[in-house]
């Protein structure tokens, strides 16, 4: 692109070129506004502190907060560094993410493929999904003790349950035509799940990917907010233990960033995987 | 026209269906149903919508058991899918995550032919349906006489024995059509197969096939069977002109027209 408007001539006369440059300038023009609202929220939450209208104490304040990022940067956490802490809850949150997807495609699909196994699970799996499954996080404790395990746990519980029931739809609703037609080609049972409800199914599971990776953090978070040796919900229970509200939102901001990196190669892995679909039907078929 | 062999290579005698609706009634799609399609002879089935003729493909491929009587493939009894059927669908059933190449491949993919061979087997059909530059898109990215070119080649691709046609080109506008039924007729020519061929339009029917068979409103059986009597090779667009296909076609339009007039009162009955 720089390159291309670099050779043009520069009376930017024909009507392709002001509609892109029209199209070019929204954009920037939504880039400045939206750094511009972050800009403004943030400087209203200092000017308010530092003039005394809300109580830096319990609301903290912007400067202290990147103070204490800063400070975990380069000195470490109490309980060790930084990047250790982050290193910890991405290993439980990806572990749990990863058995709970596996785990809720490989059933979604049997259940959504084999009717009888659907009648027999079917009431119990809406049973279980009908526990809020966050309370379960003090039994794993119990039982997994502090270490990861217990986080790992209570990842996989509340990652299995969108993503089966997204599979099992999803392998439900494949299209009747594709399946008939793969029989009538010549494909088995199994190279009818494998190589037709698999992959049709993807549309579905991807869907709950995303989601349900959200759902892992929070799973591995709270799981280390009730108690563990390492990681970033300790480093939230740890600052507000000490009535630190800095540390709460620091953890909190890094935890947000976390995400957001996740999110986009998540994202990045789907655009590789669904090239066979036409570009704007995010929502389609 | 071939009536040389003894057996014909499709029979269905006093074949019936009926489904379980969904609110629980039973409903009769097939009606004792006789019907016998000579080897390498091209049939086409017309009569009223959702009478039941496409039913009636889904008892010749095995992918449906018929409730009574018998479908017979080469004077053997169906019993689930028949290898040496070919079925192309009214609604799109390639695979959309595939590729062209790769759609047409599935099928002798799938038998167990060696990836070398089902490449180069794919590759030969493509070029005969004129997509040979087209195998690396994708579905979303071909028009849809395209993606029904693929659907032909991959079902030619497995060399059937018999080739059932649900409505294929119902969804395509008229000149890909008549297009796509010339390409077929070609297809068709080398292969020697057996083609029963589901539709609506009678001009379609006349312009391809050796008989027409009419159907009653459903519950489908036969009504009446046509010869028609146009010598091959045809195309299309020139058999239409001919005196002989506007005779036949008033002739046929005699039988269908009372059962679509039938199945239409039905209707109005049932809205009313």
């Amino acid at each position: 692109m720089p390159l291309e408007s670099a050779v043009r001539t520069p009376a930017a006369t024909t009507r392709t070129e002001v509609r892109e440059r029209a199209a070019r300038n929204r954009k920037l023009t939504v880039h400045a506004a939206r750094a511009g609202v972050l800009a403004a929220f943030l400087g209203l939450w200092e000017l308010a502190a530092r003039t005394g209208v809300v109580d830096p104490f319990n609301f903290s304040q912007p400067s202290r907060i990147r103070d204490q990022i800063w400070q975990w940067i380069t000195h470490g956490t109490a309980q060790g560094s930084l990047g250790e802490q982050i290193g910890y809850t991405l290993y439980e949150a990806l572990s749990g993410w990863v058995i709970g997807v596996v785990g809720g495609v490989l059933l979604g699909i049997a259940l959504g493929r084999i009717r009888f196994l659907a009648d027999v699970f079917g009431p119990y799996i809406k049973v279980l999904n009908a526990i809020p499954r966050i309370v379960l996080a003090p039994i794993f404790l119990i039982w997994f003790g502090l270490g990861p395990a217990s986080k790992v746990a209570s990842a996989v519980v509340l990652v299995f349950f969108p993503v089966f029931f997204n599979a099992f739809q999803g392998a439900r609703e494949v299209d009747r035509n594709l399946v008939a037609n793969a029989r009538i080609l010549g494909a088995r049972d199994r190279q009818v799940t494998v190589q037709v409800v698999v992959p049709a199914a993807t549309t579905w599971i991807f869907t709950s990917l995303h989601v349900s990776f959200g759902f892992a953090l929070i799973g591995a978070i709270v799981g280390e907010y009730i108690g563990a040796t390492k990681g970033l919900g300790l480093l939230v229970a740890a600052a507000q233990g000490t009535f630190n509200a800095a540390g709460v939102y620091a953890a909190m901001t890094i935890l947000a960033v976390v995400a957001l990196l996740t999110e986009g190669l998540l994202t990045f892995a789907e655009k590789r995987l669904f090239r066979w679909k036409p570009a704007d039907s995010g929502d389609g078929r | 026209m071939k009536q040389a062999g003894t057996v014909p290579a499709i029979e269905l005698t006093g074949a019936t269906k009926r489904f379980r609706t969904p609110s629980g009634a039973l409903h009769t799609a097939v009606r004792d149903l006789d019907l016998a399609v000579a080897e390498g002879e091209f049939v086409a089935v017309v009569g009223p919508t959702g009478c039941g003729k496409s039913t009636t493909l889904t008892l010749v491929s095995g992918l449906e058991e018929p409730t009574e009587g018998e479908v017979r493939v080469a004077g053997v009894p169906v019993e689930g899918i028949n290898a040496q059927v070919g079925f192309v669908f009214q609604q799109d059933a390639v695979f959309p995550w595939r590729t062209v190449l790769s759609n047409v491949m599935a099928g002798p993919r799938f038998r167990g032919v060696p990836a070398n061979e089902a490449r180069a087997r794919a590759r030969d059909w493509l070029g005969r349906v004129g997509l040979a530059a087209f195998e690396d898109r994708y579905p979303h990215q071909l028009s849809g006489g395209m993606r029904k070119r693929v659907a032909l080649a991959q079902t030619f691709v497995n060399d059937p024995r018999i080739l059932l046609m649900d409505e294929p080109f119902s969804a395509l506008d008229v000149q890909t059509r008549a297009l796509m039924s010339d390409q077929l007729l070609d297809l068709w020519a080398g292969t020697g197969s057996s083609v029963v061929f589901v539709t609506h339009d009678l001009d379609e029917a006349i312009a391809l096939a050796d008989r027409v068979v009419v159907m009653t409103a459903g519950p489908a059986t036969v009504k009446e069977v046509f010869t028609v009597d146009l010598p091959r090779p045809r195309t299309v667009e020139a058999v239409r002109l001919e005196p002989r296909f506007v005779e036949l076609y008033r002739e046929i339009w005699a039988s269908l027209g009372e059962e679509v007039r039938i199945t239409r009162e039905r209707g109005a009955g049932r809205a009313a």
